[in-house]
């Protein structure tokens, strides 16, 4: 029987949630033998080569282009893991859903914060080749179904593998209360 | 005082007569999931966390006095879905962004949606506009983070003392208002109390925060309301 297919990719999050999948240490090497990885940061395939089983999202949607790699995954692959606070709430990127218009979100990226130095052209990016800024930050079950959520910021990295070996062997997931944190 | 016989999960227990079910579950090492109730503070059972089935009903069991032969059963399939849903619902309601908050690891809302493992709130959050007061110089009131419990305004004066916290507009607007001139003397002990009083992070003592590490905390190796089972399992 062919090796499970998994792939991954960072939406809007700062990759914690990979670093904390690394963070299995020397498990990785069973986690090859394990499973076969598709389009991945991991691997750096960019695009779906073959149907997948298991997608791991890392992140929400704050911009087209998440949405359109968001929707791409549940299109190719047969179950979605959400992992992180970011994917599952929103996470500190909604932190302006609340509080901030998109136009104030710019202006302080690229106007007025402090450690803004050479702009005297006052631009805000604006090129039909970047992806267009969201009126909010989405968590990804807001946009497409989510099989199952792993929270944590990062998610602990025996948290992530407990619940990868489950999947793909199709045992119980164990989550011990030391591992589910949403900090 | 005239005391009663009461049943707590098929077990008899003596309780004095207006004492509440949390209190007499609470002494004799039952645990009743709370939010709103604090030991020492008027009850007021408006979170609904600590719903019981008393005598075949769903009711509060801070604010239900017992009574001489009341059956309480504290918790069944049905019970632990009415609090996991409260609290998904107060996650979804309110700007909860575990992460950064200093109170990550000793909050007792994160606590409870530990104990009852909640991966997901399954209702949509509503992001609402709220500010931080930070005018105080000893604490800060963030009302992101408020469950509107009103431990802080029944434990922070009032009878007879002034009332340092209150409730300010109505309805979904409501919002915990602090006096800033009755608190602008605030000590670090009074500061200290009034955070201590939150249940979550709304109310933070300035110059205070992450000062326990991960692995450390309160909540971070078991779960809220062990300390009242290892009495139980004692007695």
């Amino acid at each position: 029987m062919s090796k499970p297919v998994v792939a991954t990719t960072s939406l809007a999050g700062c990759f914690g949630c990979h670093m904390s999948l690394l963070d299995i240490d020397e498990r990785i090497l069973d986690l090859i033998e394990l499973v076969e990885f598709n389009k991945s940061p991991i691997d750096d395939i960019k695009t779906f080569t073959k149907e997948c089983d298991i997608g791991i999202i890392e992140g929400g949607c704050c911009n087209s282009e998440n949405v359109h790699v968001l929707k791409e995954f549940r299109k190719h692959c047969k179950t979605l893991v959400v992992i992180g606070e970011c994917g599952r709430t929103g996470g500190l990127p909604a932190m302006r859903n609340n509080n901030a218009s998109i136009t104030e979100c710019l202006e302080e990226a690229y106007l007025n914060c402090v450690s803004v130095q050479a702009n005297d052209e006052k631009i805000i990016p604006n090129d039909d080749e970047l992806p267009m800024i969201l009126d909010r930050v989405y968590p990804c079950n807001e946009v497409v179904k989510i099989d199952y959520f792993l929270p944590g910021c990062a998610p602990r990295a025996d948290l992530i593998w407990n619940a990868l070996v489950a999947l793909v062997t199709g045992d119980e997931m164990n989550l011990p209360y030391e591992v589910v944190k949403y900090d | 005082m005239s005391m009663v016989i009461i049943t707590i999960n098929g077990k008899e227990f003596s309780a004095k007569t207006g004492e509440m079910v949390v209190d007499v579950a609470r002494k004799n090492g039952i645990y009743i999931p709370t939010l709103c109730n604090m030991e020492g503070v008027i009850p007021q059972g408006s979170c609904r966390i600590c719903t019981c089935l008393i005598d075949g009903r769903t009711m509060a069991a801070c604010t239900t006095p017992v009574s001489h032969r009341m059956n309480v059963e504290t918790n069944n399939a049905e019970l632990e879905k009415i609090r996991t849903t409260i609290v998904e619902l107060l996650f979804a309601e309110g700007n909860h962004y575990c992460p950064t908050c200093e109170r990550s690891g000793n909050c007792d809302l994160q606590a409870l949606a530990y104990r009852f493992n909640v991966l997901v709130s399954q209702f949509k959050q509503i992001f609402p506009t709220r500010n931080v007061d930070a005018k105080n110089p000893k604490i800060l009131i963030d009302h992101n983070r408020c469950i509107q419990c009103k431990r802080c305004i029944r434990r922070m004066g009032g009878s007879g003392k002034p009332a340092w916290f209150s409730f300010k507009d109505r309805g979904h607007k409501v919002k915990v208002n602090i006096d800033h001139e009755l608190t602008a003397d605030f000590t670090d002990e009074m500061a200290q109390k009034a955070m201590d009083t939150c249940p979550v992070g709304a109310i933070l003592k300035k110059e205070k925060g992450f000062d326990v590490p991960i692995g450390r905390r309160k909540y971070d190796t078991e779960p809220i309301g062990t300390e009242i089972e290892k009495e139980g399992a004692k007695l």
